[in-house]
Parts: structure tokens; sequence; C-alpha cells
């Protein structure tokens, strides 16, 4: 099946999963390239994303997987003419044939970017980076099932604090994101438990790559 | 820093309905654009993405030079929450700015229990709620839609109406806003100017005297307004504006569907429908022009189903030729083709197959009374031998399914006619056990009843609604009288028919009520989360206001009725008439079968009724 890489940003990172196959579907036809059908009793276009993006996180590095119907269309071509009929945020950056195995996925990277509104607190940097620098750190996490406490440091593979300006602190962390998977918030988390004085205003987050076990990008 | 309202959303369900940004959303510069128009559907996203006439006007507004056409929902209880905490006004989803900002302010009502809504948006927009608190050209209040046939109970709030379609009367409407804008006029100067457009009703025209046991006796016309207002039609369906570049959602929405009209009006006479009669006369638009809309719809939006709508599809001459076109392509394209409103007649069981190659949907039928009396004085001709042969014809192609709709409370319903509903149900189950293909999974029929809401410009408009304590000794006398484990019986909460019936026929003086009922919390009352009777039932008491008075009570047939000031095309003599031949039990032939003489016909100058 032939992949395509693409990103959510600005509005379009308000639209869930589930809506954004259906963003999909509809972008293909408009764009006059047939989806193939699953077979069954209620036939529904192939297309599958992987690692499902909570709403609200932007990403540059989306996974689709997609099958056409008919003739054979080169890549760019598909590429092309799916940007003309996609939405503002949603932008094919490529389209492949080449794909490996999702379940190959291991890692991706994230940022997420901490807002002080009255100013980073003094020492805010130091005491995160010292925060995810022990050997355990407990947090709850949510889920439909009830909440179960977590140890996020075992998926965490490396993390960086920075303070790009007076009001922001952003955390770039390499998370694994299968089998386990860590929430990228779950870093927020931890700061508000463990440093709640340096609960930031709002946090905005953001997947910038996927990887492999060898954290080889993963295509 | 990210700013307020997206820290919001976030924390929200269903973020993506407050956005915008949907493919085929009009975007245009406000720097460059004279007029902004704030398009209100008083109900959520999902609600009124699926309506046709905001697709329709919005196309319609937008197409004019210099006149940019935005969309507003009410939002959710959640985000209602969080635009309150925060002092964050109301906003229009293309821009994203306030509607507090916009020069006109739409609103399109198709529910009663949306008047609600339209207070708490206008609140939430910071304008000023009362239409003589707003003393500028700017942020003018304008209402359509079926439930402005009659708009005494929002005449507080809306600074005009403009009544029927809007395909052309808006344009004229914005249109000579455009020059008042222009030129400078106030307020005043514009609503004089306006109330001249035909199908436009300005209620600070018109000071209505009460009697004393509160029946109106007289509207006083004020500014040479037209004593009578005449609702707009379109004559020409084919040349009319139709949307074909539709907004798409990224959001599920109620009906996730290219929709199209086929025809307007209904040839039926169905004495309790409010549309069957308002919507006249009948005007078709032909198949040709409907194919090629059609395939443009699904072609610019990508939709992979499209439904063809009306009042009553049967009842579409060029059926047969629209769907011989129209299958091969949605098979070609996989697009699911559904055909709502389906008679149970020969050609329909046939179309039924045909679309079932596409997909199985459901049986459904709206007797709407349980014996042939009843269902005579309502002129629902509908009869029994129908619903069963083809009940009987679907089981044995492998349905299993059915849903029987229908009213108790229908002027001279007995407990003969309620019991008569048992009686059909049964029949149904009975067809099932002879005719099934398959027994093993079982039958399901769905039985639902609703409060029969007594609706203004139709034979029943007189009518007195029973009341509620009757109304739940109806259905239990019925669900008593259902014995088979396949029923499941649905029956419509007396409450929101209840509001309904008094907001129908309501007069001017509801407004208080409503007013009351907002500042006390009442909004999205067609929801179940949201609906509180208890809100309703105190701002009626504290407005001194009984609800008895426009329910249970009944209109005298020569009382003046609060919505005689709206001229729908069908005589009030017509009406009358209609009333007495129910109570005879007599019904009246469709239209087809020779023309009854409602008068609906005289709205139309180019074209003839189509019926």
């Amino acid at each position: 099946m032939p992949r395509l890489c693409f990103e959510k940003t600005g509005n379009a990172v308000w639209i869930s999963h589930l809506d954004l196959m259906r963003v999909f579907q509809r972008a293909f036809k408009r764009a006059g390239l047939p989806l193939t059908h699953t077979q069954g009793f209620n036939p529904r276009p192939s297309v599958s994303i992987a690692l499902p993006l909570s709403v609200g996180i932007e990403s540059v590095c989306e996974l689709l997987d997609f099958d056409l119907d008919g003739d054979e269309i080169p890549n760019d071509e598909i590429c092309r003419r799916l940007n003309g009929a996609l939405i503002d945020g949603i932008r094919v950056r490529e389209v492949y044939s080449d794909g490996r195995k999702i379940k190959h996925i291991a890692y991706l990277d994230c940022v997420l970017t901490l807002e002080y509104d009255a100013g980073v607190p003094s020492g805010a940097a130091e005491a995160i980076a010292a925060l995810f620098a022990r050997q355990e750190l407990v947090v709850t996490k949510k889920s439909k099932n009830g909440n179960t406490e977590q140890n996020i440091i075992p998926m965490i593979r490396s993390l960086q604090v920075q303070n790009p300006d007076a009001h922001t602190l952003k955390i770039a962390a390499r998370i694994c994101c299968q089998n386990p998977s860590l929430n990228p918030m779950q870093p927020s988390a931890a700061i508000e438990t463990y440093l709640p004085e340096l609960t930031p205003d709002f946090v905005a987050c953001r997947r910038e790559a996927v990887y492999d076990l060898q954290e080889t990008i993963f295509r | 820093m990210t700013e307020l309202k997206k820290r919001i959303l976030p924390t929200v369900q269903k973020p993506a309905r407050y956005i915008g940004g949907e493919w085929g959303e009009i975007k245009k510069d406000k720097q460059a654009v004279d007029v902004r128009v704030a398009f209100c559907f008083p109900d959520t996203y999902e609600i009124g993405m699926s309506n046709v006439g905001m697709r329709i006007l919005y196309g319609v507004m937008n197409r004019m030079e210099g006149v940019w056409c935005e969309r507003v929902f009410a939002p959710w209880g959640d985000m209602e929450v969080q635009m309150r905490n925060h002092a964050l006004p109301l906003w229009a989803l293309e821009s994203q700015d306030p509607v507090c900002d916009f020069d006109m302010i739409a609103f399109t009502i198709g529910y009663e229990m949306s008047y609600s809504n339209i207070v708490n948006m206008l609140d939430l927009a910071g304008v000023p709620i009362h239409s003589r608190d707003r003393q500028e050209l700017k942020n003018i209040v304008f209402a359509g839609g079926v439930c402005a046939f009659n708009p005494e109970p929002l005449a507080d709030f809306i600074d005009f109406f403009s009544i029927g379609e809007g395909e052309e009367s808006t344009q004229e409407i914005v249109s000579l806003y455009q020059k008042a804008k222009k030129e400078g006029w106030n307020k005043d100067a514009f609503l004089r100017a306006v109330s001249k457009i035909q199908g436009v009703y300005v209620p600070s025209f018109y000071a209505p005297e009460y009697n004393a046991d509160g029946t109106l006796r007289k509207l006083e016309v004020k500014e040479d307004a037209p004593p009578v207002v005449t609702k707009r039609i379109v004559e020409n369906l084919d040349t009319a504006f139709f949307p074909t570049e539709m907004i798409v959602p990224s959001t599920e929405i109620v009906h996730d569907r290219a929709n199209l009209e086929i025809f307007r009006g209904c040839i039926r006479g169905c004495r309790f429908c409010q549309a069957g009669f308002s919507c006249r006369p009948v005007r078709r638009k032909h198949p040709e022009v409907l194919y090629r809309q059609a395939v443009e719809m699904l072609e610019n939006s990508g939709n992979n189903e499209i439904t063809l709508s009306s009042l009553s599809t049967s009842d579409y001459r060029g059926l047969k030729e629209l769907t011989d076109q129209l299958l091969p392509y949605c098979e070609a394209n996989r697009v699911s083709l559904s055909v709502p409103s389906l008679r149970a007649d020969n050609f329909s069981r046939e179309l039924m197959e045909k679309l079932q190659a596409v997909r199985k949907s459901g049986l459904t039928f709206a007797p709407e009374a349980g014996t042939q009396r009843l269902r005579d004085v309502i002129n629902k001709n509908l009869q029994e031998e129908e619903i069963l042969s083809t009940c009987a014809q679907a089981f044995a192609g492998g349905w299993n399914n059915v849903k029987l709709y229908f009213m108790l409370g229908l002027p001279t319903e007995t407990d003969e006619d309620v019991l008569g509903i048992a009686e059909l149900v049964y029949k149904v189950v009975q067809a099932w056990k002879e005719n099934a293909a398959n027994k093993k999974r079982g039958l399901r029929v769905h039985v639902a009843t609703a409060y029969f809401v007594p609706k203004p410009h139709t034979p029943f408009q007189w009518e007195a609604q029973i009341t509620p304590q009757e109304y739940l000794r109806r259905c239990k006398l019925l669900k008593e009288h259902f014995y088979s484990k396949s029923i499941e019986y649905d029956y419509h909460s007396t409450e929101l028919s209840r509001l309904e019936a008094v907001f129908a026929r309501g007069d001017r003086r509801l407004g208080a009520v409503i007013e009351d009922a907002v500042k006390h919390g009442a909004r999205l009352d067609g929801w179940d989360e949201y609906f509180r009777y208890d809100i309703w039932q105190d701002a009626f008491s504290r407005c001194g206001i009984p609800m008895e008075f426009y329910t249970t009570r009944g209109y005298g047939e020569d009382e003046l009725l609060p919505w005689d000031v709206i001229d729908v095309g069908v005589s009030k003599r017509f009406l009358l008439l209609e009333r007495h031949r129910a109570y005879d039990g007599r019904v009246t032939p469709d239209c087809r079968h020779g023309c009854a003489g409602c008068g609906a016909n005289g709205l139309l100058k180019e074209v003839a009724c189509d019926a």
C-alpha cells in the first residue's frame, strides 16, 4: 500500500482522528483519486492513519496508508492533487510506495511548549531538567477504565529543556510511541504533580518525527 | 502566547465545531466588503450545518458583491461556561470575529424550542436582546424560516422578519441595507424602507391590543406598513440559486451528506401538517437540472452519500427519470443514494429494491392514526392495506425492522382510535410471521407516538391540545395493548410538546416569558441534557401567563389569530372548510385529483401550480 506523510497544524489540530479519516476520504474523492474499498458487509474506503493523534496536538510527521483503484498515478501527482483538495492545516509532504510496516515504529520526537504568562519562574528550566533526571517518576495515567499509576522514565529516551524567551520553556523529548506508548502530555503532568509551583498557564504539543527501534527516521 | 480561544478549545467537547476552516467555506477581505452578515443558526453546529435553507442563503448572500456572510452556531454548554467565565463574546466561524462587529445579524428558525437559543446567542454576542434597545443601524437583527410564519412570540427581539422563501428577498433586503449604510440612514428609516419589500414583517409597526379574556382584539398597523404580509416564494426552481459548492464539515454532523431538494410544496394536504400548507404551491425542478446539480455537489464535496429531499418524494413527477440517471452514476462512484419520504406505492417499492444494491435502509411508515376513520379526519390517505402489503413484501425480501409513527391527541380521537394503533401493529407482526424470509433474526417493530401539536396555517390551527394527563393516559392505554415482545414503544414527553404548542400559536406577550426563562438558564431546550421544564413553568407563572391559554383552550373560529397578519397563500376560508370536512370525516383528495382551491396558486405569476 502507498503511504503519505502529512502535517496537521493550525486549526486542523482540532479535528479528531475519526473525523480526519473522513476528511481524507472526501479529499481523495474531490481530487479524483478513487480509493479502493474494504470487503465485507459495510465497505469502507481504505485509508488508515498510524498512531492516532490526540485532538489539539500538532504534527508534521503523520502517516496515512491508502490504496487507489484504477490506473497508476505518479506519487508526486497524487501529492499535488491531494494538496489542492485539502483544507488549511492539513498538507501532504510526501507520497511514497515503499513504506515499512507500521509495527516497526518505536519512538517519536515531540516538543512541549510551556507558556508562563507572568514569565518563566527563575530556575524552572533547571528544576524541570532535574525532575526528569530521576530514576522513577510516577504519574497518573487517565483512561476510560479509570486511572492507573505509571512510571514514565523508562519511556523517555531523551529529554532537553530549553528557555527560548522570558515566557516560554520548551521540552524536547524522544519518547516511546508503541508498545508501550507514552502520551506526550505526560511530562507536563509530571511537572504539575511534582513541581506544582512550575505549572504553566498553557501547554502546546507538537510531534516532530517518528523513528524505528534503531532511531533512524521511520518511513 | 497562545490566544484565549485556543486555550479554551482543548477543554471543550468537539472543538472542531468552533473554528471554521472547512472545505468550501467562503472567506473575503473584511476591509473590502461593505456589509457583513452574521448568519446565526439557533442550535449546535451539527444541527445547523445539516440545514439546507441555511446553505442556500449563505450562498445567496456571499454571491453578492460587497457582502460577506459568515456562520454562527449556538455553543454547547461547556463552551458557553468558558465564554462567560472569560468574557469571550460569541464569534462567527469564518473570520472568528465577534458577532457584535457585524452589520446584520440573521437567524433562521425552524423549531419553536430554539427560541431560548436566539435570545441567549444575542446575549452571548453582547448585543442587547430587545429590538427597542438596539438603536443603531448596525447589529440589525432579522429572522426567517418556518417559525417566522408566526413571528409574534419573537417580536420583542427581532427587528424584522423575512417571511417565506429567501432566495430573492434576502438579496433585496441586504442590497437595501448596503444602500442604507452607504447613505447613513438610521435604523428607523431602514425599517420603514424594508417594510416595503414584499414578505417583510416589521413587528414594531404593528401594535396588538387584547380583549379582557386575553384574546387578540386588533393589530394596529403603523407607518403605513402592509396590513397583511404575504410570504415570498421562488417561482422557477430550475433557475433559482442552489449551492452546488457546499461547505464540507471537518467533523461529523447530523445529516453528513449532500442534500438535494427536488421540489417544493406538497400535494397531500394532511390537515395537521404545517409544511403541507405553508410551503405551497407545488413547484418542481426538472430532472436534468437535478441530475446536473447532484453530480456537481458530489464532485465538489467528495461526499459518498446524497439524499433527495422534499416533503413527499414519491409525488415528484420526475422521480423515475432522475433515479434512472442518478443510480448508475452513484453505483459507479460508490455513492449511496437515499430517498426518504417515499410512499408505499409500486414504483417506490421497485425503487427501494434498486437502492438496496447500494445499501439497505430501514422501513418507516407514518400512518399517524390507528383507524381509517381518524386517518380520514386528518386527511392522511394511507390505507392499512398499503402498509401491510408493503410490510409483507419487505419481510419476504429479508427486512426485519419496521418503524411506525403515530400521533396521540388528534381532533376527534377516541380510545377506539388509540387501540386501533395496537391493532395495526399487531397486524404488522402477523404479516412478519406469515412472510418473513428469515425468522431467526427476529422482528423489531419500533412504535413511537407524538403528542399532537396544533400548528398555525393548518386546518387544525384552532384545535385544543389535549391535556398532558390525558395524553399520558392514552399512552398507557396503548402500551397495555402491545402484547408482542418484538414491539418497542416510545412516546414523546409531554413537556416539550406542550411548550412547542404554546410557542407555535403564541402571541407577543410570550416575549417576556422567553426572556425570563433565558435569564434563569433556559437554553438548548431541544437537548435532554439541558432542557429544564421547571425553568419554563416558573417563567410562565412569574409573567402571569397560563400555558393553557395557548394549549387546551383552543382558538375560536371568529377569533383574530396572532398569525393572521401573515399570509402563506392558503386562505383562512379554505383552512376553515378543511377543518369542517375533518369533523365530517371527509377526505380531500390530493391536489393531482383536482384542485381543492386552497388559494396558494395566487402566489404564482409566471408559472402554474405543478400539483
